[in-house]
């Protein structure tokens, strides 16, 4: 390592230890630890506020984005070193936020520079928090067969329609929104838009799913006008951001699960029972350990595709098979989980069961979504064939 | 831990692909196999360890390169996916890695320059009945310098020259042409033969270590094979992804249609995570990690799950031609099974991986 980069570890090391409050330093203990941020955010406790305004007025919730947009401005080296001081101290994430997975890199590519400096900066520090606006009612798999207008109306744009799976959209302060501009072509007709959810017109309804959880709305679009400026990219050109950006999400899908504290190994030995040290459910051991292998295999291919993109290798289309992989990896830790925990993990609620018990029930329902969002299973086995391996329909 | 090749293990993989590529096709096992030379292929073996493919791991002052096992790796790896037919495995990985680990001076300087010059091979004779069960269930018996006692379907072991015996706490070095030896050649599936091994009261060297030797000795065999594998795997499923590219039924090529896609893509999904623990199994080995034994069953049995789906795709996905003898579909299946197998299969090594991991 150069003499520079063990410098700025220095320096950072010097500055996480005087900045980073050390209730913040434990592990978090479940999704309510999660900072959001936005407008009308209630942290969890004050110490989370602390670390995100410290943490968002360094640029360091965006390490690698540019300086004028509020980012770190760290080269991938810097990054890398900021990565393993944050790891050392087991620092919890500053923030969770779509805007920094999804939007913002959308943004740096496709954003002209009065958007760059609008939004960005924003999302940096967690003041504006963002959902997704993409699905449709009619437009699940087949997402370019969205229908939500989107008029010229000369001094604004008029926005007429239905989203679903709106990931929080009851908390969101702002929508990045695939509209139809054009009703005579297809993918050709979409462009990209960024609506203010404070807009009139704009409406939001939390969905509730099997595990009894809501993370999801429909959001309504009734004669909602939007300003011109609000478009990004060329005008019927959001197909191509879209696609883009469904690449970080599924980058950002398939990475959930790996870091749950519980594991299912422990919650095997607590309920099946051990015998010289082997879990006397030998069915379920072997299960167990194909799990564990393809979940070390899935770990090491990570580790191997961002070593051969920092070598310069073009890893984007790999995003389709980390997030089949990713998903299916998640679905089947939960099953195990259910299966090894026996009747503990099958309580709903109530005192009967302790809630991490409860907690093993909810994540396995709430996992059955993981093949669905961000695009199925089947939708990115589709990619895989026919990206990665080049098999088309004709040849 | 690093997945990429430097310049030098880069070179050596070039230029075993272009060798196997040009001198050692498939089709040059099915004429050795119609021949009914099971396995014996002089000629290549000469020209491979001309090449210094034999002397990889083996350092300078033993007469080889001293490049590790990254490197060896990336030559069976090549070796694998053409299905080539030689001892390189059993004698330059495997007889060499029980040498470095557990042979005396003067074993070591008696035989690794053979070894990697190519005029001895080497093997390890490891298995007393059906499945893989080292150290467990031998019944060898060691007295007075002489080995007594059966070892069975011993890879190469019909052209070794020199074994090293496998007991339940130590390793032994025998001459395949000592007094009391006798061997019974074995006509395997894969074509590539084998043999039963009877030691009548054999003169036979003790080597050093006990059964920590043994096991790191067999990790470095599995991290090997399951390279060989990987490369088997890689070129069963590029011959099949291009059939689905190229046959056609119904007007157009199969490989639009959507559920051979999706079986097209989970293999390949299947074959990227092996081909990570394979890669970082042998830089394990180059870094000595400490944690060895984990790797070579997570790289074993995955190789195993990978290549056994691999060629079963192979054959079904190809059809009819994938049944019949003159397509390779079938030499990739059997020499699949029989990798699969040696040094201990898909539930061998998850069993060891639980118990590895404390369950």
């Amino acid at each position: 390592m150069t003499d520079q980069l063990e410098a700025f570890r220095a320096e950072t090391r010097a500055w996480l230890d005087a900045n980073c409050p050390h209730s913040m330093r434990t592990p978090m203990t479940g999704e309510d630890d999660a900072v959001w941020g936005g407008r009308n955010y209630t942290f969890p406790s004050e110490d989370a506020k602390l670390w995100l305004e410290r943490m968002g007025a360094a640029g360091w919730t965006a390490p690698t984005w540019p300086k004028e947009y509020g980012g770190g401005g760290l080269s991938a080296d810097e990054n890398r070193v900021l990565q393993s001081e944050l790891k050392r101290i087991g620092a919890r994430p500053p923030l969770f936020s779509f805007g920094l997975w999804m939007l913002g890199p959308a943004l740096l590519e496709y954003a002209n520079e009065e958007q760059k400096r609008e939004h960005l900066p924003k999302i940096v520090r967690g003041e504006i928090r963002w959902c997704q606006g993409y699905s449709e009612p009619g437009a699940g798999s087949d997402l370019a067969g969205l229908q939500t207008k989107c008029e010229d109306k000369g001094d604004h744009w008029l926005i007429n329609g239905q989203k679903v799976w709106t990931s929080y959209a009851n908390h969101a302060d702002w929508c990045f929104c695939l509209v139809r501009t054009d009703t005579s072509v297809k993918h050709e007709g979409i462009s990209f838009v960024l609506i203010d959810m404070t807009l009139p017109g704009v409406e939001t309804r939390p969905i509730k799913l099997i595990s009894g959880s809501s993370p999801f709305c429909e959001t309504f679009f009734t004669d909602v006008k939007v300003p011109k400026h609000q478009m990004v990219g060329r005008l019927n050109g959001g197909w191509e951001i879209a696609k883009r950006l469904l690449q970080y999400e599924r980058t950002n899908i398939s990475g959930f699960g790996s870091n749950t504290r519980v594991d299912v190994v422990d919650i095997a030995k607590q309920n099946v029972g051990v015998t010289d040290g082997k879990l006397e459910d030998r069915d379920l051991r072997a299960r167990i350990a194909a799990h564990k292998m393809t979940e070390r295999a899935y770990a090491l291919t990570t580790q191997r595709a961002q070593e051969e993109a920092k070598a310069g290798g073009n890893v984007s289309h790999m995003a389709s098979m980390f997030k089949v992989a990713g998903a299916t990896l998640n679905i089947d830790r939960c099953e195990l989980m259910v299966e090894a925990a026996g009747n503990r993990a099958l309580g709903w609620s109530g005192e009967g069961f302790a809630p991490d018990e409860l907690a093993v029930t909810r994540g396995w329902l709430r996992s059955k979504g993981n093949s669905i969002e961000g695009g199925t299973t089947e939708i990115n086995l589709n990619v895989v064939a026919k990206r990665v391996l080049g098999l088309r329909d004709t040849q | 831990m690093t997945f990429s090749l430097n310049d030098e293990q880069r070179m050596l993989k070039d230029a075993a692909r272009d060798f196997f590529r040009e001198q050692a096709p498939v089709a040059r096992l099915r004429k050795q196999r119609d021949a009914k030379q099971n396995g014996r292929d002089p000629e290549l073996w000469s020209q491979i360890a001309a090449l210094g493919f034999a002397g990889v791991i083996i350092p300078e002052e033993y007469g080889g390169a001293g490049l590790g096992y990254v490197a060896l790796g990336a030559v069976l790896e090549e070796g694998g996916r053409t299905l080539v037919a030689s001892p390189l495995h059993s004698s330059a990985l495997a007889g060499a890695s029980a040498l470095l680990l557990a042979g005396t001076d003067a074993q070591k300087q008696e035989w690794l320059p053979k070894i990697a010059a190519g005029e001895v091979v080497a093997t390890l004779a490891v298995d007393e009945g059906a499945h893989h069960a080292p150290r467990t269930k031998s019944k060898l018996k060691f007295e007075d310098g002489k080995l007594s006692g059966d070892k069975k379907y011993v890879a190469d072991g019909h052209i070794a020259d020199l074994i090293i015996v496998i007991g339940a706490d130590a390793l032994f070095l025998v001459k395949a042409d000592a007094a009391g030896f006798t061997r019974r050649e074995l006509i395997t599936a894969d074509s590539r033969g084998a043999a039963d091994l009877k030691l009548d009261g054999v003169a036979a060297e003790k080597m050093n270590g006990g059964a920590e030797i043994i096991d790191e000795v067999l990790d470095r065999a599995r991290i090997g094979l399951a390279a060989e594998m990987l490369g088997q795997a890689s070129e069963a499923f590029e011959i099949t992804s291009e059939y689905l590219k190229t046959r056609k039924q119904f007007g157009q090529v199969i490989g639009g249609f959507q559920a051979l896609q999706h079986r097209a893509a989970k293999l390949f999904t299947d074959l990227e995570l092996t081909r990570s623990c394979v890669l970082a199994a042998l830089d394990a080995l180059d870094r000595s990690d400490k944690r060895i034994a984990e790797y070579a069953s997570l790289a074993k049995a995955r190789a195993s799950e990978t290549l056994h789906l691999a060629t079963n795709e192979m054959v079904q996905l190809h059809g009819g031609i994938g049944m019949t003898d003159e397509h390779d579909a079938g030499l990739y299946l059997k020499r699949a099974r029989v990798a699969e197998a040696l040094y201990g299969g898909a539930s061998f090594h998850r069993d060891r991986y639980a118990t590895l991991l404390g369950f």
